[in-house]
């Protein structure tokens, strides 16, 4: 009876899980994509020097960052994922999310700040749930630059 | 205070180097905080409350550097680098270092 009840619980996270992941995930690609097409003004280079110009007169350090967990549902797939090996997509789309939306925070930060330039951007991931076995799924993703531009 | 982490300022000129400076917090989150990340743990998505507090610990880090950084005299941070480890469980150590200087 006991085994009953716990294949119970596990059957309705799994669907929870399911249901409000996939439609959290959709909703936040949607959000993703408009604010994307939003920010596509701002210019985001890995150069560590930028060019010398004129322009460049002020600077500032700009960033975003944001932690993201997975849901029950892809949590078991990617368990499943582990016996046979390969491609683990439902962490794929996790961490796709959260460095795209890192970024479009740091935009907007530099945004906010008057500048159209952020150069020197380093990505900075970090598993933040250590420790709790198999609870491990939430990430932090930080990501950061040095704006430059003429300010405001 | 300039904290930048480029490695030179565009049109300033490093007049003196103070060598390393650091800041660093290792902050825990409290229970309540845990208990709503357990369950985003089954749903999925975004955990705000510890973006916000990692966002915290990451500034009282990088004030810590600059104080650091003042009190040798320096004006500016160059080449700023952030670091975040999970020590043990439900605590983070967030690092910020960077090189202390004087810009013209």
């Amino acid at each position: 009876m006991a085994a009953f009840s716990d294949l119970f619980i596990f059957i309705i996270l799994l669907g929870l899980g399911y249901g409000f992941g996939q439609w959290a995930e959709r909703r936040h690609y949607r959000s993703i994509h408009t604010r994307e097409k939003e920010l596509a003004g701002i210019l985001v280079f890995a150069e560590r020097l930028p060019p010398p110009d004129p322009k460049f007169k002020h600077s500032s350090l700009v960033g975003g960052s944001v932690v993201i967990s997975i849901d029950y549902f892809k949590r078991f797939v990617s368990l499943l994922r582990s016996f046979i090996g390969g491609r683990v997509s439902s962490y794929e789309s996790l961490l796709d999310r959260a460095r795209r939306e890192a970024l479009l925070r740091m935009k907007a930060d530099a945004q906010a700040k008057g500048f159209q330039n952020i150069f020197n951007v380093k990505f900075e991931t970090a598993s933040i749930s250590k420790g709790k076995g198999k609870q491990i799924g939430s990430i932090e993703v930080y990501v950061y630059g040095t704006a430059l531009g003429p300010g405001n | 205070m300039l904290v930048s982490n480029l490695e030179l300022v565009p049109g300033k000129r490093t007049t003196k180097h103070f060598g390393l400076v650091q800041g660093s917090t290792v902050r825990a989150k409290h229970a309540g905080r845990d208990l709503m990340a357990g369950l985003k743990n089954i749903f999925g998505g975004e955990l705000k409350g510890y973006t916000e507090l990692l966002q915290e610990s990451r500034q009282e880090a990088t004030d810590r550097m600059i104080q650091q950084a003042e009190s040798l005299g320096a004006n500016a941070v160059l080449n700023v680098r952030f670091s975040t480890s999970s020590v043990t469980q439900g605590a983070a150590e967030l690092f910020v270092y960077g090189t202390a200087v004087v810009i013209e």
